[in-house]
């Protein structure tokens, strides 16, 4: 597993449940006392090891872990890198919902040893009703995918309802029910705001 | 009308297409200018002579109409008068006239169609550019995006590899370190002697062997010896210098090398108050460990070429001399002949 996802989860147990219950999950999965890197590679079975941990240790489903981690990628408040990534991809959450079929494309021009899982959208009979197929994932992919798309649809200022609904062999369903692009005021985007190139770093403490 | 022929687009699907095209006049007037255009260029150009309000930097010799037309086709690199710093290409191509008449005739007039140059994120920056100012098209936001994904990215790599050095320095410590005394290992001796004989600084070098340590270690254990061995280690570092360098080369065994020291006099004051200090009982729990230590000495005031292996040997060697004459005693290595 890359070393992005695994250091994203460790960042979200710490961020929002504190440094004692990421060192118990550490310590339970058998990871290392640095944690991870982001750019090394780890044993895909050390992820699946660290989120049984984690929902050990939290005393909930793993589902819901993973859909809580999908929400913490995107609306944890900080460097916000992935939100701005995303929303790179489209000006309304519509928009955005059109581009997610490229986004393992967009991954991997980021980090081109990403494995993002292939998605699929699909219009669904009545306005504004999708579906969107992860496939190729690691499994419960697709409830962090459900947990991003309800932060981004709030980010946009969207009305939307998400759900998983179901796995079968190495696909999940996600149903999208977009019921008002401009219910909210959104958070603003500025295409520029991200690191400024002439000086070529970011911010101190920028990395989660 | 045909393809063939061409077609009319109406201005507002050409502001949509091309949110940053020009047309231009057989004489070089701003018919109209797309959007984005007119946003970074904060006045209106339409009206407004082309010459007048931008400059052709290449190819170079562009300065009339006709010369821009004659160079219809070629990529031209280009930037407003008024903001010199957002580089911008284009492209020039001849209008058609509209209508039936004109269908399908040159009319004199330039299509241009302009983009940011390779600063675009810097243009983005400097006008407050948004996703709607590009054409949908456009792969603009695309490199917007990689800019800030390869920022990123390189912060990351640059955060790894801050943390990696700091690991390897550490680990290379550690490595030079006898575990035990804290004191330098053989390893590292090695290395700085090579680097002070090299950098040719005088110095004088000590062989210290403790006597009567197997005893303690036999008859009290090897906690009683390990014990003993920091205590000697303490006392070592309570009679040298801050720049002087020591090092457990052997179980017992220690050297220590004195930057600008080579005076025999004055090291063996040194090293008699060493053996005096190692020779009082070390506490061990409730018992006392009793040792003493001989010192084999030399200096690199005494080779035309020092060399850290011979003096090494040499020091070794006045050791046995020093033991020869009893426990607890100095030796100066005595070369047979000046720089032998």
């Amino acid at each position: 597993m890359h070393g992005l996802v695994n250091r994203s989860i460790q960042c979200f147990l710490r961020d929002t449940y504190g440094p004692g219950c990421w060192a118990a999950v550490a310590r339970a999965a058998g990871v290392g006392p640095g944690g991870f890197e982001t750019m090394l590679h780890y044993d895909d079975a050390l992820t699946g090891a660290m989120l049984d941990a984690a929902a050990g240790q939290l005393r909930r489903p793993r589902e819901a872990v993973l859909e809580d981690l999908g929400i913490y990628l995107i609306s944890h408040p900080g460097p916000e890198f992935l939100r701005r990534l995303l929303r790179f991809g489209g000006v309304g959450f519509a928009d955005f919902l059109h581009s997610l079929e490229d986004l393992p494309e967009r991954g991997r021009l980021a980090v081109p040893d990403l494995d993002l899982p292939e998605l699929k959208l699909a219009e669904q009979a009545g306005p504004g009703r999708y579906d969107l197929i992860c496939r190729g994932g690691p499994p419960g992919i697709g409830h962090v995918v459900a947990g991003m798309l309800r932060a981004m649809a709030d980010d946009y200022g969207a009305l939307a309802l998400v759900d998983h609904a179901g796995a079968t062999a190495g696909e999940e369903r996600i149903s999208i029910h977009l019921l008002d692009s401009r219910f909210a005021a959104g958070r603003p985007f500025d295409l520029a705001a991200g690191p400024d190139p002439a000086r070529g770093s970011t911010p101190e403490g920028a990395r989660g | 009308m045909t393809a063939a022929g061409g077609f009319a687009v109406g201005m507002a699907a050409l502001d949509r297409l091309m949110p940053m095209h020009l047309c231009l006049s057989g004489t070089g007037a701003v018919l109209s200018a797309g959007p984005t255009l007119a946003k970074i260029a904060g006045a209106p150009l339409a009206g407004g002579a082309f010459f007048d309000l931008f400059e052709i930097r290449q190819p170079g010799g562009i300065a009339t109409p006709g010369d821009l037309a004659r160079r219809a086709g070629a990529r031209l690199y280009l930037n407003l008068r008024a903001v010199p710093e957002t580089g911008l290409r284009g492209l020039a191509m001849p209008l058609q006239g509209g209508g039936p008449e004109g269908g399908g005739q040159e009319n004199g007039g330039l299509i241009l169609n302009l983009s940011f140059g390779i600063d675009l994120a810097q243009a983005v920056r400097d006008h407050a550019l948004t996703d709607t100012d590009f054409a949908a098209t456009d792969l603009a936001v695309e490199l917007l995006y990689l800019v800030e994904a390869k920022s990123a990215v390189m912060a990351e790599l640059r955060d790894l590899n801050r943390r990696l050095q700091g690991a390897r320095i550490a680990a290379e410590e550690q490595a030079q370190t006898d575990t035990l005394t804290g004191l330098y290992n053989r390893r590292a001796m090695d290395r700085i002697m090579a680097e002070v004989a090299a950098k040719a600084t005088p110095f004088g070098l000590m062989h210290v062997d403790l006597d009567y340590f197997k005893q303690v270690n036999d008859t009290l254990g090897h906690a009683a010896g390990d014990h003993v061995l920091r205590e000697v280690a303490r006392a070592l570092r309570a009679e040298t210098r801050t720049g002087d360098m020591l090092a457990r080369v052997g179980g017992d065994e220690f050297v220590i090398m004195f930057p600008g020291l080579t005076d025999p006099a004055a090291m063996e004051v040194i090293a008699r108050r060493m053996i005096d200090r190692l020779s009082r009982p070390i506490p061990y729990r409730d018992r006392d460990c009793s040792i003493s230590a001989s010192i084999g000495m030399t200096a690199s005031t005494l080779y035309d070429a020092p060399d850290p292996d011979r003096m090494l040997a040499d020091a070794d060697r006045a050791l046995y001399v020093a033991k020869r004459g009893g426990r607890a005693g100095v030796a100066m290595h005595r070369p047979k002949a000046r720089g032998g």
